[in-house]
């Protein structure tokens, strides 16, 4: 059954932004979307790496290498004989990290099976490895053992996996675009943590009756005919895949102007956030923006539009302001801008 | 009053402990028989259609939450759902405590130790593709092992494998207790047969072929509506109640009565609000907005009222079909949204993190393998295992595995008993908020949780589940309401089954009772100080015989009842007249 497409989810534009942004410039470290059930979060997020054209990769490697990277910083493609590897078309791995997952599973263990048939030391790659250079799912991060989600994040921001366990020191390429999920009201992420990730976005049901039959509609539709629902689409597919990599293009060639990175700083400083990630993130996201709109230069409005995304989550907190993270960040926008 | 049977039979089905405490909210609602609730003798035959449409597609329909207790009625709806599964379909259930190997697949240990290669073997999820998987005391079912669950659902895959399975969880929770929401969530059905006895089982199978009624215009737009107009946020719900009517219609167009059915189905048992009466419907009655695409019939353009009118019979049949229970907490002031439950955190059994403080004997993928244990149990019979032509250099058996053992800090739950009634309350009330308040604040750092009870008047009322949600807390402790007589046996009471219920979760309560002391509402609701406060004594003992560790706040001034409490359950004590959040969050803290 073909994915779900991209084109047909029914409103949720911040989060379709941040995912958009997120696939630009995966540098940008992560989406985390809190909201209720059942909104299409994971629907959005294999929605979109379907979308993605498939990448090169190295034949066997089980890190998903790509051919042109040096060959030296892969365990497996270091073990080649020869410089030129041959390589095949993937799709861009979506990997789900369920909850309750041992920290084996996810950074990779010693792999039993030949150490105890063949006497053999070696490493059986976790999640961590198939997730290189995809996106990584965790729903309900939230809810996550705290020690696993400080070890993704960790790998998250340097896009390597460093393994000291059970005799075996390696270090392998993971670099993948971190998404969580979750539901506020079932416990929040530690403020550190939530600082660790680029974008943050709120998403609820819709509540006009018309969103949600289109919604229903949309979801019905593709059930009674998933080939013919997605072969309808095909054309909004594609231009959505030639907008990323028109962006991706154009995204090192970017002007970000000293007026920008002043709006930025101005912001943050009214917000009152903690240390320089936040104006690091502003402005790699607004760059991402404006690649995507295909602007000259980052403007103001660039921005504007993802402030909130990217700035809601890093204020800090106070247990007795009745407002709202997003409230505060408008109000700030609205000060900065006046 | 004759005809509700269901809730008046309630504690012949479930072996309800003695001492139960009351956790109504406010008084006990006089709302018997008020709500409208059809008799149950549509109970069995709605949940019998259940179990034809689930055997028809389990994985279409996701599965069926069924809330009973263990007994023949619940038997007789499994044995009716199984024979009406084509023959041969798988039927598995769902050992508790599995592992990730047994569930999605992966290497058979005992056999790739003796063959000395690895020996797949497939998971339980893949072994019961295309059948259903009963899943026992689903109210307990670890996060993990759920989250596992949902991704199977959505996916329709286990480890690459197929395994497009239907699930029935069998919810045996009391109270409160529910199954976790993100699971339930993704199930078409909900049957609720508590109560029922098994004499009102015996309908010989009805005819659950639908009679299809007038076509409907705009099937999934009405199903849309009924769940706004119910309170049913998910869009799973439409989503799993349109499969439904489709199913039930066999052919389109799906007709009215298919409707019908399918709202009572699925949509009814995920009410959170009664649909508004036509008539009582004010100036803002957009509930039901004219369809946004207007592809429909061209009378139904022209004429609105034959849709309005239709779709006013199909709500007032849901409304039958919503559950009892339901109603009488709608009568008496509000739902508690069963979402408190959801995410349950913690495994206390098998910790997966922590200082390793030794090793046992285990399988190594339930826990980290510790290799030099394992050798070194392996070593001394090397010689002996190496006899028989044997060419591994190391012959490991399962037996010689071990694993280490973690010991993780247990997280604490601190439940807050607070005395509502009277002058004081108010004050005291906002005292207690405000160290809630600042107590979770800390838990973002200390990973701990917070629980609220409060009694007045004639009861006690749970006004905050075990949480450590500062959105969630601020939400339920801003509408607490103050004033009148003091329950204290009723406070402790429910204290104590709140504290109970955070220990069996696996993380440690702590009880904190701010009062005065001064006990004049019995148990029973009557007034009177003797035997009232006789009364806060006993279940002060109880406490204690729980093993409890509580701490009691004497908020009054001269302090006289509290200290005997205190004394009856073993508890520190502390006078603090004058308590403000900030010297009341440090003592807690002070005293965990």
């Amino acid at each position: 059954m073909p994915t779900f497409p991209f084109s047909a989810i029914v409103a949720q534009d911040e989060m379709r932004q941040a995912l958009l942004i997120a696939a630009v410039d995966p540098s940008i470290g992560g989406v985390l979307v809190f909201g209720d059930r059942g909104t299409g979060k994971s629907t959005a997020i294999r929605a979109l790496a379907a979308l993605l054209p498939p990448m090169r990769a190295v034949v066997g490697c089980p890190y998903n290498c790509d051919p042109d990277s040096p060959a030296e910083s892969c365990p497996h493609c270091a073990s080649l004989p020869g410089t030129r590897r041959k390589s095949e078309k993937k799709p861009v791995p979506v990997v789900d990290l369920p909850l309750g997952a041992t920290e084996d599973r996810v950074v990779g263990t010693l792999d039993l099976e030949r150490a105890l048939g063949a006497g053999v030391k070696a490493f059986e790659p976790g999640l961590l490895a198939r997730a290189n250079r995809g996106f990584l799912y965790i729903d309900e991060v939230n809810l996550l053992e705290d020690h696993l989600v400080d070890l993704l994040l960790d790998v998250a921001a340097s896009g390597v996996n460093t393994v000291e366990r059970e005799g075996l020191s390696l270090r392998h390429p993971a670099k993948f675009v971190l998404v969580g999920s979750g539901n506020p009201e079932e416990g929040e992420l530690r403020p550190q943590l939530l600082d660790r990730f680029g974008l943050a976005c709120e998403v609820t049901t819709p509540q006009d009756i018309a969103t949600r039959i289109a919604v229903v509609r949309a979801r019905d539709a593709y059930e009674r005919d998933p080939e013919g629902f997605c072969a309808a689409r095909a054309g909004d597919e594609t231009a959505i895949r030639k907008t990323i990599l028109l962006a991706r293009e154009r995204l090192p060639h970017l002007n970000v102007p000293d007026s920008a990175l002043e709006r930025a700083a101005q912001l943050c400083l009214a917000l009152g956030t903690d240390g320089l990630r936040g104006e690091l993130t502003l402005m790699r996201t607004a760059r991402a923006l404006a690649a995507l709109d295909g602007a000259e230069s980052v403007t103001d409005d660039h921005i504007r539009r993802v402030a909130p995304a990217a700035l809601r989550h890093r204020l800090r907190r106070n247990p007795l302001d009745e407002s709202g993270s997003t409230a505060r960040v408008e109000r700030a926008l609205a000060e900065v801008f006046s | 009053m004759s005809g509700r049977g269901a809730s008046g039979a309630k504690p012949a089905a479930v072996a309800l402990p003695l001492s139960r405490p009351s956790l109504t909210r406010g008084p006990p609602s006089p709302a018997e028989g008020g709500g409208k609730a059809e008799a149950p003798q549509n109970i069995w035959p709605d949940a019998l259609r259940a179990a034809r449409l689930l055997a028809t597609d389990p994985h279409g329909f996701g599965g069926a939450v069924l809330r009973a207790g263990p007994g023949p009625v619940r038997e007789r709806w499994l044995d009716t759902l199984r024979a009406m599964l084509p023959p041969g379909t798988p039927w598995r259930r769902l050992p508790p405590g599995i592992g990730d190997d047994s569930l999605l697949g992966g290497l058979d240990l005992a056999a790739t130790l003796a063959a000395g290669r690895p020996v797949a073997r497939a998971g339980l999820l893949a072994q019961a593709n295309g059948g259903l998987i009963v899943v026992p005391m689903a109210e307990r079912l670890p996060p993990g092992i759920a989250a596992r669950l949902a991704g199977a659902l959505d996916t329709g895959t286990a480890s690459e494998s197929p395994a497009r399975f239907g699930l029935v969880l069998l919810d045996e929770g009391e109270g409160d207790e529910t199954v976790a929401d993100a699971l339930a969530d993704r199930l078409a059905f909900r049957i609720d047969l508590t109560g029922l006895g098994v004499a009102e089982c015996d309908t010989p199978a009805v005819a659950t072929d639908i009679d299809p009624g007038d076509p409907e215009a705009d099937p999934l737009g009405t199903l849309c509506r009924l769940a706004e107009a119910l309170g049913v946020a998910s869009l799973r719900g439409p989503i799993l109640a349109g499969r439904v009517a489709r199913t039930l219609a066999a052919e389109e167009p799906v007709g009215t009565d298919a409707i019908t059915a399918a709202a009572r189905l699925v949509l009814a048992p995920r009410a959170t609000r009664l649909p508004v009466p036509e008539e009582a419907m004010p100036e803002e009655a957009e509930a039901p907005p004219p369809p946004p695409a207007e592809d429909g019939p061209p009378e139904d353009t022209t004429d609105p009222a034959p849709a309005d009118a239709a779709q006013d019979r199909v709500l007032e049949s849901v409304r039958a079909a919503i559950p009892a229970k339901l109603l009488d907490q709608l009568l008496a002031g509000g739902v508690r949204l069963s979402a408190a439950k959801a995410g349950r955190v913690g495994q206390p059994a098998a910790a997966r993190t922590g200082r390793p403080i030794g090793s046992r004997r285990g399988d190594p993928r339930r826990g980290r393998l510790d290799l030099l244990a394992t050798l070194r149990a392996a070593a001394p019979w090397q010689a002996l295992r190496r006899a028989a032509g044997e060419t591994r250099p190391i012959v490991v058996r399962r037996d010689d595995l071990r694993i280490r053992i973690l010991r993780q800090r247990t997280e604490t739950t601190t439940v807050f008993c607070v005395d509502a009634s009277g002058s004081a309350a108010l004050e005291r009330l906002a005292e207690a908020k405000g160290a809630v308040e600042l107590l979770l604040a800390e838990a973002y750092v200390r990973r701990d949780r917070v629980a609220l009870v409060a009694f007045r008047g004639a009861g006690a009322e749970l006004v905050l589940p075990p949480t450590r949600s500062l959105t969630r807390a601020k939400r339920g402790l801003s509408g607490l309401p103050g004033g009148g007589g003091t329950p204290l046996a009723a406070g402790i009471d429910a204290a104590l089954s709140v504290a109970l219920g955070v220990r069996r979760s696996g993380s440690r309560p702590v009880i904190v009772l701010l009062t005065d002391g001064r006990a004049n509402v019995a148990r029973s609701g009557e007034g009177g100080r003797a035997r009232a406060g006789a009364e806060a004594l006993q279940a002060a003992r109880a406490l204690r015989a729980a093993g409890m560790p509580a701490l009691v706040i004497d908020t009054g001034a001269r302090g006289e009842g509290a200290r005997a409490v205190a004394d009856a359950m073993a508890a520190r004590y502390l006078v603090l007249p004058r308590a403000d959040a900030g010297l009341l969050s440090a003592a807690v803290r002070a005293a965990l």
